[in-house]
């Protein structure tokens, strides 16, 4: 328990951040109209590759001597990026198709 | 102590363009501006989490350039050699590498508490970013696989299944347990056996739920992976990362939610798979009597008519018939004819699939109506078409208390005056479930392939202007 009071003592900000951006989230994405479910499913995909940023500090934390946390922390970043990179490409792509036409 | 401010302000901009985004993308005039304004906003927190001036780093550049620009050039080609109906496997695929690379880090974090003792707030939030990462990370591959067409759900499926699941998780969260309360010194044999069992668990987990809750399943990963990401946010005690998993986790557990209440079962009851193999067959006895109509007598009907309303199904995307649906469209259009479009929220694999491919055959998206909308216009429809859709016209979700899908909200085509539906054959739908639908008076059949049986349509109404 001690430890849990601790964590939650040093971690108090985080933990304001995560109920609010949780609520945030909800109000953002609830009324979302069916034709954008996917386009919204896939630009919320890119946006969860921020992991990426995880990776890139991860690196520069290593020592470069440390070969094997190098290259398991290049495969985290090259990861992270094609779930960025695709998937913002590939909503941005969907979404052009969408017209409205009269 | 300047820079310091600076990189803080940046990731704060960062941050806001990722909500400004998905606030944008939310809506359909805004869409597109949201997703450049999201990915303005996560380019410029990648950027600054490479210059942020952190204590004791050592200059790896080179290599996270490398990673970036491999990855960036990977994700590109992939997102652009994609065809639309492929649509549902990249985003999972997408999905798992995001999941993966949260499990990457988690594992390296373990490798680095060494001797040292972990903390149990600490040490349960690595914890969690390393299940989660791993089975988001299998779940989201097996889902790619399942609808790419690489795996059968019947050859990755057995009986007991959730039972072995259920199992399966206790002892994972059993090590977990063990890891963190006494795990001391052997953190990394622990980690790796926590990361193995929840790949394991993630496939498995994925395995017995068919393809009719395919939606259910993506948004659900979706959402995993966002909380993955959040929790190595908290690991890393950054703020930009925490933001955006969080935001994609809520985004996606309300997306999944809201799959379920369109077919009416809890969220329990679709991960326990009570849909697919082991549907009860109680419903089976309805065979009855069914009609035909040619391609020929169809086009009349539909050339005179007044309203004609499109019932797309995951068979439209099977068959590639988005293209003639909207030639269809066009045809009947400049003949004066009301065409709409009826999109149930679970029709295809994924959240919104048939609106997807409906707009690539540039459909105008006004004439997509969703369920309600749908079912009003379907009152003074003449000639309603289901083209490739099965269990979400299907009456007995309304009429049979035994039937597995009843209580699911439905299209209720038999409201227009003549119910048509383009079938390969009499075999029943993906759920196995058999639908009385076909055997109704008002309903007519026309088998064949629907991109053939839709282009014969064409010819014929041409012949008839």
């Amino acid at each position: 328990m001690e430890q849990v009071a601790i964590f939650i003592n040093e971690n108090v900000t985080l933990i304001y951040l995560l109920v609010f951006m949780v609520i945030l989230g909800f109000q953002i994405i609830s009324n979302v109209p069916t034709i954008l479910h996917t386009p919204l499913m896939s630009g919320a995909n890119a946006v969860s590759g921020i992991v990426i940023i995880g990776g890139i500090l991860l690196l520069r934390k290593t020592n470069p001597e440390d070969i094997f946390t190098i290259i398991v922390g290049v495969i985290a970043i090259i990861l992270g990026m094609i779930n960025v990179m695709g998937g913002f490409y590939v909503t941005n792509r969907m979404l052009s198709m969408f017209k409205k036409k009269k | 102590m300047y820079v310091e401010a600076l990189v803080k302000i940046l990731y704060l901009v960062g941050a806001l363009g990722i909500v400004w985004g998905l606030k944008y993308l939310s809506s359909p005039d805004t869409a597109r501006k949201g997703n450049i304004v999201a990915s303005i906003g996560m380019g410029l927190a990648i950027i600054t989490s490479i210059f942020d001036p952190i204590e004791n780093s050592y200059p790896n550049y080179l290599w996270i350039f490398v990673g970036i620009i491999l990855g960036g050039i990977i994700g590109w080609y992939m997102a652009k050699k994609v065809q639309m109906t492929e649509m549902p496997q990249l985003v999972s695929l997408f999905n798992g590498f995001g999941g993966a690379s949260a499990m990457i880090l988690a594992i390296i974090e373990l490798y680095g508490i060494k001797d040292a003792v972990m903390e149990l707030g600490s040490g349960l939030i690595l914890i969690s970013t390393l299940i989660i990462g791993a089975v988001s990370f299998t779940g989201s591959v097996l889902a790619y696989l399942k609808l790419d067409g690489k795996v059968e759900d019947k050859n990755v499926t057995f009986r007991g299944h959730n039972t072995f699941n259920n199992i399966f998780f206790i002892v994972i969260m059993a090590f977990s347990g063990y890891c963190l309360i006494a795990g001391e010194g052997n953190y990394e044999w622990l980690g790796w056996v926590i990361m193995i069992l929840s790949m394991i668990y993630g496939f498995s987990f994925v395995a017995p739920i068919g393809g009719a809750d395919m939606p259910v399943v993506i948004s659900l990963l979706n959402s995993l992976t966002g909380v993955s990401a959040a929790t190595a946010g908290i690991l890393f005690g950054s703020q930009i990362m925490l933001i955006g998993g969080i935001l994609v986790g809520a985004a996606g557990i309300i997306l999944t939610v809201m799959m379920c209440n369109a077919m009416n079962r809890s969220l329990w009851n679709v991960l326990l798979g009570n849909f697919g193999g082991t549907a009860a067959s109680n419903a089976s006895g309805v065979a009855g009597v069914y009609k035909e109509i040619s391609a020929n007598e169809l086009a009349i009907q539909l050339y005179y008519a007044q309203r004609v309303m499109i019932v797309p199904g995951y068979g439209l995307a099977v068959s590639q018939a988005q293209k003639t649906c909207q030639e269809l469209d066009a045809m009947l259009s400049k003949n004066n004819v009301e065409v709409f479009y009826a999109i149930h929220p679970v029709a295809g694999r994924m959240p919104g699939h048939m609106n997807v491919l409906l707009a690539e055959a540039n459909v105008s998206y006004d004439k997509l109506l969703d369920l309600d909308d749908s079912n009003d216009k379907l009152k003074g429809t003449n000639v309603a078409i289901v083209v490739g859709a099965n269990d979400v016209v299907n009456p007995s979700a309304k009429t049979d208390p035994g039937s597995p899908i009843y209580g699911m909200p439905i299209l209720d085509v038999l409201d227009a005056d003549t119910v048509i539906v383009l079938k390969r054959s009499m075999k029943p739908g993906y759920a196995g479930i058999e639908n009385p639908l076909f055997f109704e008076s008002k309903t007519k059949m026309l088998f064949g392939d629907a991109k053939d049986s839709l282009n014969k349509l064409v010819q014929e109404i041409k012949a008839l202007g």
